[in-house]
């Protein structure tokens, strides 16, 4: 996969709760609760930080887990994260996400 | 507040809810009769409030069968559409239209959604919830149709004054929250005491095969508090700030998981 860039759609209502994160939707009011591991990615997500370098420095870092296999990972829930529409994934960086 | 008496003006009633004064005018003295009957005890005797809109009465044709609500925002001015109402306000201007049938009801759902934008920018929400005060606190009963509002509402103490069987109102004042009575009500027909107490806490009901009270902290509290909240709006600007009110009020009040037996014990666990 190409170099993916990631980022909070601007939408959205977001508050941290211990080591989880809350996230509403401002389009349908749906509430997303995201684990520890999503949350960090979560509050990485500055649209012009790649994913692959916050999967290294974030995940890797922190975690037990094989680079391959965290990257995956973590593609597969921003994908999840942008087709419910809290999050925005490009292959450039994102200067204005969500707008 | 506690103590109003209703009286008719020529072309206009004021309905003050939670502190918040509504001028309603209307063309037709009928109708304005139903309004005051509808909210005895929530009319205000003064002249004086915040907001006025216009109703223009529409013919019972005019009616059509879509049950769901939008609500949007526009350049500042609000819009809320179902079937059987059309409402446009304007914060700015502290005016407001709403297009309507003579059913009573439809006023009732745009004062309540009315009253959902305003409290959202004092940190206040409407909750499916009801209530009631006893000791000087309030208690609130919070779930989804058939969960037990109302129930709970039935089986209260004579010394138990009942806020509303169907919609609590919150508000945010002196860094606490309270509860206030509300002329919402659901199948226990009719209004709540026009009464405001700190809030004691909120019970997520369940039934169940004896009464217990367990807590429910974080993440549960917000998800159960949010599952209940009225949330008609999609502006984002609205929705952050009922966000930010929710996860406020899980920070200040707590939040609590009661299981109940359908009888009047249930109220021994409520002091």
């Amino acid at each position: 996969m190409n170099t993916l860039y990631v980022a909070r759609n601007t939408a959205i209502a977001a508050r941290a709760l211990g080591e989880e994160t809350m996230v509403m939707s401002a389009a349908d009011s749906t509430l997303f609760t995201l684990d520890e591991i999503a949350s960090v990615i979560w509050d990485a997500a500055d649209g012009t930080t790649p994913l692959e370098e916050i999967v290294a420095s974030r995940i890797c870092a922190q975690y037990d887990v094989a680079p391959e296999v965290a990257l995956k990972d973590a593609e597969a829930l921003v994908e999840n994260l942008a087709d419910r529409g809290i999050m925005v994934i490009s292959d450039q960086p994102l200067a204005h996400p969500g707008r | 507040m506690p103590g109003v008496t209703a009286v008719t003006r020529s072309s206009s009633v004021v309905v003050e809810i939670g502190g918040l004064p509504i001028r309603l005018h209307c063309d037709s003295p009928t109708f304005l009769r139903q309004i005051e009957e509808r909210y005895a005890g929530y009319v205000d005797s003064s002249d004086a409030a915040g907001f006025d809109f216009e109703i223009e009465l529409a013919p019972p044709d005019a009616v059509s069968a879509d049950e769901d609500v939008r609500v949007s925002c526009d350049a500042g001015r609000w819009v809320m559409e179902r079937g059987d109402f059309r409402a446009e306000w304007n914060p700015a201007t502290a005016r407001g239209r709403i297009r309507q049938t003579r059913n009573p009801y439809s006023l009732d759902s745009v004062l309540r959604i009315v009253h959902t934008l305003l409290l959202a920018r004092e940190g206040g929400f409407l909750l499916h919830a009801s209530s009631a005060i006893r000791n000087g606190r309030a208690f609130l009963f919070s779930g989804v149709s058939g969960a037990g509002k109302t129930t709970m509402a039935r089986l209260a103490p004579p010394d138990a004054a009942l806020l509303t069987d169907e919609i609590s109102y919150v508000t945010r004042k002196n860094g606490g929250y309270f509860a206030v009575g509300t002329p919402f009500y659901g199948e226990l027909a009719r209004p709540g005491e026009n009464l405001e107490a700190p809030i004691e806490g909120v019970y997520l009901l369940a039934k169940g095969p004896k009464n217990k009270i367990e807590p429910i902290v974080g993440a549960d509290a917000v998800r159960g508090l949010m599952a209940n909240l009225l949330f008609f709006a999609r502006d984002p600007e609205f929705v952050k700030l009922v966000f930010d009110s929710a996860f406020d009020f899980v920070r200040r009040v707590p939040v609590r998981r009661l299981t109940f037996v359908p009888d009047t014990s249930v109220w021994e666990l409520i002091v």
